[in-house]
């Protein structure tokens, strides 16, 4: 028994050891004996053009300022929320963040982001327009620093269209959303059976009917006088859910099969010509890029105006500093030379995105029509916050209420009455509680 | 003769459901391996075939060229088997006291350790990472070392226990007749008999720690460190984007190392399962 308890201790000690081996200190934000800062970034970029191009960003930032290094962490937008609520909490954060906008309220509103404000250069904050930085706007602060973004575009087999003689949409002239149903009848009708005029990959339904129902007038969330926000469906909100269930519903002229697909899923389909238009974000222009066959003729169109013009909501990427961070200043400093405008095209074109600084969407080379650079550059201007960028119990709402209302709505298995009294009477229920004072 | 005698038609049925049985079983591992040696022209086809029209591998010089794939693997690599070692060699005395010495401590003991596995990853997490990061081993491979074998150890007692359970305490007995002391029945009469079953529950360990990923997302900071899961996410974009080509690649060569240990063990492990079923 003894030599039972001798080995048990030696097991231990072996464990002990190992751990004492294993560990390593170094966390970011802190002044090394050298005197030298060392901050570090978790950056989201996974593309490899924007990979390398945060990489060799931070490491002439590193080349410049021996007194500051920055060390380049590539994080993942999978469970990013959880990694960064851990981090906070077991204070332990990156001292820069790269994120979303919309994930932003929750880290904001707990007083872990910093309050940008007295850290911001005048040039970043005057070349990046107040809408935008709206969307990084929580309660009096602005806790992160808006600097890419993505409209969702339509993805066009240009060889479908031309042969059809439809009109083709241009940003100063886009198609109305009746227009854009009336075309998709013709070119169903040409393409014949089994093929669509478009596929709605409507996985994430949510952001879809909101974000592109702002061209369309609707805004579905209200604020009112007393700061309060409330749900109303009126005439705007309806034209976008509407068009797209009438689409796959009544003309059958969008396929029903993607509607629970998320964008890649349809793009074998739009190759093959079983689809002659997609609704994808801009982004995925490098995935057609990468897998289109030989000779595939595409083009990027605007997506369809209504009473609100082109305008769609978007949720910016955002990079943020941490609070905790005992080197808020130098960080500031980083993000301001990660955002200078030449640099932020730079990270434009690596994650085939757009910029939000004015002086960076005007660099010309985001003006080519090469894979329809001008035509997203053109629409960018119109972006505006997501309609539930900074309320309070939207991501609830979005996940308990209204994603499966649009899905049964857009599935035919409850119809437009249903869909309002769900949104916005449940949709009130689920805000009142986040909203009591 | 055997006491199952089944018709031809029978049998032939038999081998037709285990077949199809096999096919779900490997279909997700079969279009990994063909996706991850498609061209990417390939990977877009509206009419996807299971052989490669035009192979290459393309898809894994970009998964290398892009990520510290070996470098990852050699991380998981060493948290996985450390993991394995050093949680059977924890579990396997704790699982002979509970299995042997019954009483009310060892029957809270068991139903504690069974009540354990219901906890989320996320109620854990937070007061885990506050304990490491007390202990400096927050970005140590040390501290998710500890991490896995504290998760994957209550299950490893939970199956040893019924391991030991069936090596018959009369054995045991008999070698103290024959005057054995306590050690020299475990090594030489209980050790043997139980060998199997440890095998399984190391596999069972390592398994768990080489696929684990929000453990090692959360408690790795710098990218030296971090393993192959995590590495994996990098192929991935924000809403379920990915570069699926080196995604593919990647994938299956992390599936690879579980494999081949199963493949070595597999038969030691079917021992082990068996063991004690017939009395």
């Amino acid at each position: 028994m003894r030599r039972l308890t001798t080995l048990a201790g030696a097991v231990a000690a072996v464990l002990v050891l190992l751990l004492a081996g294993c560990t390593a200190g170094g966390t970011g934000g802190e002044r090394g004996a050298d005197g030298v800062v060392r901050l570090r970034f978790l950056s989201l970029a996974w593309q490899k053009e924007s990979v390398d191009a945060n990489r060799e960003l931070v490491a002439e930032w590193n080349a410049a300022h021996p007194r500051v290094q920055v060390d380049y962490v590539q994080g993942s937008w999978d469970s990013v929320h959880d990694q960064l609520l851990t981090s906070f909490e077991g204070g332990e954060a990156p001292d820069l963040i790269h994120d979303a906008s919309d994930d932003l309220a929750d880290f904001a509103y707990g007083g872990y982001l910093a309050d940008l404000r007295p850290l911001l250069s005048e040039r970043l904050r005057a070349d990046i327009p107040a809408h935008s930085w709206r969307t990084t706007t929580f309660g009096d602060g602005i806790h992160g620093v808006p600097f890419l973004q993505e409209p969702r575009m339509i993805m066009a087999n240009r060889k479908i269209l031309v042969e059809a003689g439809v009109r083709i949409p241009t940003p100063e002239k886009p198609w109305s959303w009746e227009e854009f149903r009336s075309v998709a009848r013709d070119l169903t009708a040409r393409m014949g059976r089994g093929r669509y005029a478009v596929a709605w990959p409507l996985k994430e339904p949510v952001s879809v009917s909101l974000n592109l129902g702002l061209s369309a007038g609707g805004r579905l969330f209200h604020r009112e006088a007393d700061g309060k926000v409330t749900l109303r469906f009126e005439d705007g909100d309806a034209v976008v859910p509407g068009t797209i269930r009438a689409m796959v519903d009544t003309d059958r002229t969008a396929s029903r099969a993607t509607l629970g697909s998320g964008g890649s899923d349809t793009l074998p389909g739009f190759f093959g010509g079983k689809y002659a238009m997609v609704p994808l974000g801009f982004s995925y222009r490098q995935q057609i890029v990468q897998q289109a066959p030989k000779g595939f003729d595409w083009m990027v169109l605007p997506p369809p105006a209504g009473a609100g013009g082109l305008a769609q909501g978007v949720s910016p990427q955002t990079l943020s500093i941490a609070e905790e961070s005992p080197h808020k200043k130098e960080a500031a400093a980083f993000l301001d030379f990660l955002l200078q405008p030449q640099a932020t095209v730079r990270l434009a074109l690596g994650d085939w995105m757009l910029p939000t600084s004015t002086t960076a969407l005007a660099d010309p080379v985001l003006h080519t029509p090469r894979f329809g650079w001008a035509t997203g550059a053109a629409v960018a201007r119109q972006l505006r916050p997501a309609p539930a960028q900074s309320v309070r119990g939207y991501p609830e709402w979005k996940d308990k209420v209204a994603t499966p209302a649009f899905q049964e709505y857009y599935s035919g298995a409850i119809g437009d009455e249903e869909l309002r009294r769900r949104l916005v009477e449940d949709g009130n229920r689920v805000l009142a509680r986040y909203q009591r004072d | 003769m055997s006491a199952f005698r089944t018709s031809g038609p029978a049998r032939a049925g038999q081998y037709a459901a285990l077949l199809a049985y096999l096919v779900f079983l490997a279909f997700p591992f079969l279009w990994l391996v063909s996706t991850a040696f498609k061209p990417a022209a390939e990977l877009g086809s509206l009419h996807p075939t299971w052989i490669p029209k035009d192979p290459t591998l393309e898809n894994f010089r970009q998964a290398f060229d892009e990520q510290p794939l070996l470098r990852a693997a050699g991380n998981s690599l060493f948290a996985a088997l450390t993991a394995a070692l050093v949680a059977v060699a924890v579990a396997t005395p704790m699982a002979y006291v509970l299995a042997r010495r019954r009483s009310r401590l060892t029957a809270a003991a068991t139903g504690w350790v069974v009540v354990s596995q219901a906890f989320p990853f996320v109620l854990l997490i937070i007061p885990l990472f506050l304990i490491l990061k007390n202990l400096h081993l927050i970005n140590t491979l040390g501290g998710l070392v500890a991490v896995y074998v504290v998760w994957s150890l209550p299950f490893a007692l939970w199956m040893l226990t019924g391991y030991v359970r069936a090596v018959p305490a009369e054995l045991e007995e008999a070698a103290a007749v024959d005057g054995a002391g306590r050690l020299r029945i475990l090594v030489s009469v209980t050790g043997p008999l139980l060998a199997p079953g440890i095998v399984a529950t190391a596999l069972f360990a390592f398994i768990t720690a080489w696929n684990e990923f929000f453990f090692a997302l959360v408690l790795l900071k710098t990218p030296e460190k971090q393993t192959l899961p995590v590495v994996l996410t990098h192929f991935l974009g924000a809403e379920g984007v990915a570069d699926l080509g080196p995604l593919a690649a990647a994938a299956f060569l992390a599936t690879l190392p579980s494999l081949v240990v199963f493949a070595v063990i597999q038969r030691r492990i079917t021992g082990g399962m068996l063991a004690g079923a017939v009395k």
